[in-house]
């Protein structure tokens, strides 16, 4: 008996977490996809009805304005982050004496919660009282900022709040990418003469290919999720006008009762996770399998 | 000894150099100070009173410095109906994140042991999985969960958020712990096997005391997680069980009587000070965290 309970000790150590990703993973998504076929409204229903909630969905303006913010919101996070990690971290690569320090700067925006981050900008950029009024304040009278609560900006609020958060993070990839490539092919480039953009072009930033393709899922994923920024930030506001998919099905599922909504917008966001995730699981897993 | 005397080309050469070095620390410099100014802004707002923060502007200096915001956000700002402060929820937010964190992370370990060194068939299948499960979108399994948390009879309790994020927490320490332990020989194992000892024996006595470092990364990036929660939060608490970020929007948003925005920051920075912490004291685990899984290697 306790031979058997020893050969089998490891597997019965993972049984209980293998149950639980079972049931709370992929059950729950088996779940969600289930009742977005049906006609559930303030409680869910379990007969299915085809696709009618995603044609709702689709032909819904509030759906259409989520999944255009979205992908400017996703494309502006991703694309400025990038750029902006990339050129802080070929700068902190000089040999700076206050490294350190500058780094821990840049980087601690990660230890906050959105919700904090967007208490903080929301404050910043109130039209009233924040920098606008400050600008004003220093002779500018005409000066206007007014994104907040202008319906045709707001998003880009969330843009500039996500990327303060998120750029040093890409910074640190980037500047641990930079400092594992290997300095002998440097030297040899600066010994015959090849300028040092040259030897970043040329050289080291092909050469950090896999950590551009890291950071752009972690990103990607960073931007699908976003929820806690925009809820601190505008509220979804003004209107709908700054609403993602994670606001939209919070305010179907907890606000407006209507769980089939909540559920087919859930879907779609899992497959647009899916799509960025997947492949590059594969071929993570595959590599270590090797 | 031509060193005495330069020439004019490596001159002008080398002030180009100091130049280039002056440019450099100025846009250095130049995004020191974007980093920081909502902190600043945030911290120096809260020290002001009502009164100067509607004359005065956003990066001034407090003219007179009041802790009286500090005092209110911690025992009397209004969230909703009941004005507690934030300190009852901020408790919440520890209550739930001490235990969801050590369940998560002493969970984690005996998996990633598993996983990476009694491998069987299966594991690695078991192991994808799990890891998948660290990229769904929650919003995918919120409307089943709190279902089950009321089936459960612990819809909207601290126990039921405790659950929540000690199960969406097992994909991620699992995963560290599994990418440390793979890197230790199996012989190890195998020579302690032949040596009579049994599985927990060898994970006690051997494993456990190699993987300090990978705990307080693992301990780290659990706590950054569920303090900062938001979604599970709002999603799975009832009045008296907010985490410290729902009652932080909740004061923010509440719109009854004068906006103070001086106890508004005092509340976001009591909310942040426990992360902001952990980040300065263990920084480069946290930095370890974030990047673990991302960088190859």
């Amino acid at each position: 008996m306790t031979k058997w309970l020893e050969h089998h000790l490891p597997k019965l150590v993972l049984a209980p977490s293998f149950i639980a990703v079972l049931i709370f993973v992929y059950g729950f998504i088996a779940w969600t996809a289930w009742v977005s076929l049906t006609r559930s409204r303030l409680l869910p229903k379990y007969d299915i009805h085809g696709f009618i909630q995603y044609d709702r969905l689709f032909a819904s303006l509030r759906w259409d304005v989520a999944m255009n913010n979205l992908f400017l919101f996703g494309t502006l996070f991703i694309v400025i982050s990038m750029v902006l990690g990339l050129i802080l971290a070929i700068l902190l690569d000089q040999n700076i004496r206050t490294e350190g320090a500058i780094r821990t700067i840049y980087l601690y925006p990660m230890a906050l919660s959105m919700i904090v981050t967007g208490t903080a900008w929301k404050w910043i950029l109130n039209p009233g009282l924040g920098i606008e009024a400050t600008v004003r304040g220093w002779g500018f009278e005409n000066f206007k900022f007014d994104w907040l609560v202008n319906p045709d900006m707001a998003i880009y609020t969330i843009v500039i709040a996500a990327i303060w958060q998120s750029s040093g993070f890409v910074m640190a990839l980037f500047l641990a990418g930079l400092r594992s490539v290997d300095t002998e092919i440097i030297r040899a480039a600066q010994v015959d003469g090849i300028p040092t953009w040259r030897v970043y072009t040329a050289i080291i930033i092909p050469s950090m290919a896999p950590i551009f393709l890291s950071a752009f899922i972690v990103l990607s994923h960073l931007a699908i999720k976003s929820f806690d920024l925009v809820i601190a930030l505008t509220g979804g506001g003004p209107g709908f006008a700054s609403d993602l998919p994670a606001t939209y099905m919070y305010a179907m599922a907890f606000s407006r009762g209507d769980i089939g909504q909540a559920a087919s917008s859930a879907m779609i966001m899992m497959a647009v996770v899916f799509t960025i995730v997947v492949p590059y699981l594969y071929s993570e897993l595959r590599v270590k399998n090797d | 000894m031509t060193d005495l005397a330069i020439s004019p080309a490596r001159n002008q050469n080398r002030t180009s150099k100091i130049v280039l070095r002056w440019i450099l620390y100025l846009i250095l410099g130049i995004f020191v100070i974007f980093y920081l100014m909502p902190l600043f802004v945030m911290v120096s707002t809260s020290l002001k009173s009502l009164e100067e923060i509607r004359t005065g502007d956003l990066v001034s200096l407090p003219r007179e410095v009041t802790f009286d915001a500090w005092i209110t956000a911690w025992s009397s700002a209004c969230t909703g109906i009941r004005c507690e402060g934030v300190r009852p929820f901020f408790w919440n937010s520890v209550m739930i994140a001490v235990p969801a964190v050590l369940i998560s992370t002493l969970i984690g370990a005996l998996n990633g042991y598993v996983v990476a060194q009694w491998r069987f068939r299966g594991a690695n299948l078991f192991f994808a999985a799990m890891l998948f499960g660290c990229f769904i979108p929650f919003q995918v399994v919120l409307l089943p969960m709190a279902r089950l948390l009321g089936l459960m009879g612990i819809a909207g309790t601290i126990p039921g958020l405790i659950f929540v994020h000690v199960i969406y927490g097992l994909g991620f320490t699992t995963l560290f712990f599994r990418n440390y332990y793979v890197s230790i020989p199996s012989e190890l194992t195998k020579a302690a096997k032949i040596d009579g000892a049994g599985f927990l024996r060898i994970f006690w006595s051997i494993f456990l005391p190699l993987s300090l470092p990978i705990i307080v990364v693992t301990v780290i990036w659990q706590f950054t997680q569920i303090w900062n929660d938001f979604l599970f939060g709002v999603s799975f608490s009832q009045a008296g069980t907010q985490p410290i970020t729902v009652a932080l929007n909740n004061i923010v948003n509440s719109t009854t009587g004068v906006k103070e925005y001086n106890v508004d920051m005092a509340t976001a920075i009591i909310a942040a000070l426990p992360t902001l912490l952990v980040y300065v004291i263990a920084g480069k685990y946290f930095i370890r965290g974030l990047t673990a899984g991302s960088v190859k290697g």
